[in-house]
């Protein structure tokens, strides 16, 4: 049965964005208002625009579904994507807003006066933002197949289109009201149902999450298979299973165990442990690296920074969001772990992701709270996909249309809009097949292995040289894209090479910064004259006045 | 910085602000103020240049030493589960120790750690103002 009350919720955010779009567009009228807002943008709205831009599909879809499946092992996502604005603030914010810079590519010219190494923060710039819109525009697609049962391109194409325009004629400006705005939506959209879902647990007698027999249908449920799996049912038999097959299941029959998940009560509650799993450790410690070293290196993250007047305003803004984003992060796992009770045929289908959104309905019936709740959740959901996209799109837009087109034109920053649009839109297309929180996580390894040295060793460190900077990146960060692309195209690996190809920053990173600092070393003559002086304005608080 | 963009009116009745072409990583670049007490900063002399190093090394320290506090709090964890499984079975309130560790415990102390540096690192600036702005000039 249809629920009424999602699609209007759907459409109800799209136009208050695009309205909100419109109303900032009246406001922009320059190229600084376009790219920074004019730098007036309040430290409040600011840190609720990057924590609206930064709760992604990932976020908001992903994290509950991962923990639903997976259990505590996966919890390292919320932390890392949270500490990674502790790294940003302890290492970058203040320094990188004094730099001056606008840009990514801007910071490497600034710091290092390279033109060479600019074009190459350009490339990676645009890769890695490509590479995060990807996910975002999928789960958009995701979702909405889920929610409304609309053909899979639809979702894609209508969040590409809906948030390619906003960007092109709104510019940042009204961006930051968009994004402000969203990071409400998606903390209400979360926290309100995740209310009512612990009141329903709460009245349903506190069923057990873990149950001693494993998870059970707590409903007569019907599940039709989307992934081929091989499935272990109770009576000690194994089945296959294709996509389009059809299971039926009673009221309190065991949910089958499927291979790869863990279905284990054990393996869900507890953390991996010694000797079991040395791969699964290195995994853990990988993905740490990757998310608290990641975020600094996110191009959309890096543009708002400039919207601070100053660098102590930069310091600050990046403490709220830090708590904004953390109060975010206590939400997913209570539908991860309510998923076990009240949805675990996803857990059967593989559909995970779906959980936040399946959830309310599940749990709270078909009544008319249910299907509100479950609307709102979608809204929020929809936010998540606009924001984070939105972000993306105007800080790649912004570097192609600087360092590509070379016009700091507004109109050659609305071509670059459309042409940073319509790739990922593309590509979304075509790889319909991938894992959301998979490539996201990809992202964040790219990132750190590249951009994450660059900085911190380009603020920190005075014998930082173009040359060092350029090897480290193209070494590092090329080890990470060269992973990410066998991850998406190359063949299925086992053991060892699987487990450092999936997750490559434990090895990127520390790669990325060795031949950063050696290659430094070896091309000392190469640091820039003026490094003193570039220091000085780089970590001189604004009250000299220098 | 730039002012706030003229909100004033209906949009059609406000002559629009000129247009500028902004190149981007000029725009900072120069920025001509001279004072006695700063020109030792800027020109480079040897004192200036001893002052701000001891600033980015206070800095630095500061990030370093609070980084280290999460890298051993929060990145000993999996370590700690892995050797001790038994911490991993340990309950309080009826929820295993990783779940509040890693879904509650975990943020509010990233927050902490990082209203300590905000607190802090404006203070070695504060500090490094005092001295750059002593009176014994």
């Amino acid at each position: 049965m249809p629920n009424p009350y999602l699609v209007p919720a759907i459409v109800a955010v799209t136009l208050v964005t695009v309205a909100i779009g419109f109303y900032g567009l009246r406001l922009a009228r320059t190229t600084s208002d376009f790219l920074v807002a004019s730098r007036a943008v309040s430290p409040t709205w600011n840190a609720a625009a990057i924590g609206g831009e930064y709760l992604s599909a990932a976020s908001f879809l992903g994290i509950a579904g991962l923990i639903l499946k997976y259990g505590v092992d996966v919890l390292w996502y919320p932390v890392g994507f949270a500490a990674g604005y502790l790294a940003l603030l302890l290492f970058v914010a203040a320094p990188l807003r004094r730099s001056g810079a606008f840009t990514l590519p801007d910071f490497c010219e600034v710091r290092l006066g390279s033109r060479r190494l600019r074009t190459l923060a350009t490339a990676f710039v645009i890769f890695i933002g490509w590479l995060y819109l990807v996910p975002q525009l999928q789960g958009a697609g995701l979702t909405l197949a889920t929610v409304a049962g609309s053909p899979y391109p639809v979702g894609a194409l209508v969040v590409a289109a809906v948030v390619t325009a906003n960007v092109a004629l709104g510019g940042m400006r009204a961006i930051t009201f968009v994004q402000a705005f969203q990071y409400w939506l998606k903390l209400t959209a979360l926290a309100v149902p995740a209310i009512f879902l612990a009141l329903q647990w709460q009245a349903d007698a506190r069923p057990a999450v873990t149950p001693p027999d494993g998870p059970a249908f707590r409903t007569a449920t019907t599940v039709v298979v989307e992934h081929p799996a091989t499935l272990a049912l109770s009576d000690g038999q194994t089945r296959e299973v294709r996509p389009g097959d059809e299971l039926t299941f009673a009221a309190g029959d065991p949910v089958p165990a499927v291979s790869g998940v863990a279905t284990d009560a054990s393996d869900w509650l507890l953390p991996s442990t010694a000797g079991a799993d040395d791969r699964g450790l290195f995994a853990t410690y990988s993905l740490i690296l990757a998310t608290f070293l990641g975020t600094m290196g996110l191009p959309h993250v890096l543009v708002r920074f400039y919207t601070n007047p100053d660098g102590a305003a930069a310091r600050r803004t990046t403490l709220v969001v830090l708590a904004m984003v953390g109060a975010f992060y206590l939400l997913p796992t209570i539908y991860g772990v309510l998923g076990r009770i009240y949805t675990p045929q996803l857990l059967v289908t593989g559909q995970t992701d779906a959980v936040v959104v399946l959830l309310p309905g599940a749990a709270l019936g078909d009544g008319t709270t249910g299907r509100l709740l479950a609307a709102l959740v979608a809204a929020g959901a929809f936010a998540a996909f606009l924001s984070t996209s939105s972000g993306l799109l105007t800080s790649v837009a912004g570097v192609i249309s600087t360092d590509v087109l070379g016009r700091g034109s507004v109109r050659g920053f609305r071509l670059a809009t459309v042409i940073a649009g319509a790739v990922p839109a593309v590509l979304a297309l075509n790889v319909s097949g991938l894992n959301v929180s998979q490539v996201v996580g990809l992202a964040f390894a790219v990132a750190a292995s590249s951009f994450c040295p660059l900085l911190v060793l380009g603020i920190w460190w005075r014998g930082l040289t173009d040359l060092g900077a350029a090897a480290g990146v193209l070494v590092g960060g090329g080890a990470a894209v060269g992973a990410v692309l066998v991850t998406v195209l190359g063949p299925p690996l086992s053991g060892w090479p699987a487990t450092l190809i999936a997750q490559p920053a434990a090895w990127t990173v520390p790669l990325a910064f060795t031949v950063m600092v050696a290659v430094s070393m070896a091309t000392r003559r190469r640091a820039p004259a003026d490094v003193g002086a570039t220091m000085l304005r780089l970590h001189a608080p604004e009250a000299l006045r220098l | 910085m730039a002012g706030p963009p003229d909100r004033s009116g209906s949009a059609g009745a406000v002559t629009p602000p000129r247009r500028t072409r902004l190149v981007l990583a000029e725009v900072t670049r120069d920025r001509g103020d001279s004072d006695r007490t700063r020109t030792e900063l800027a020109e480079q002399t040897r004192v200036g240049e001893a002052l701000v190093r001891g600033l980015v090394r206070a800095q630095l320290a500061l990030a370093l030493r609070l980084s280290l506090v999460v890298a051993i709090g929060l990145g000993g964890l999996p370590l700690l589960f892995a050797v001790a499984p038994a911490v991993g079975t340990a309950t309080l309130f009826g929820i295993n120790l990783p779940w509040l560790l890693l879904g509650v415990a975990a943020f509010p102390l990233l927050v902490a750690v990082g209203w300590i540096f905000v607190r802090l690192a404006e203070r070695n600036e504060q500090d490094f103002t005092a001295l750059v702005r002593r009176p014994e000039r």
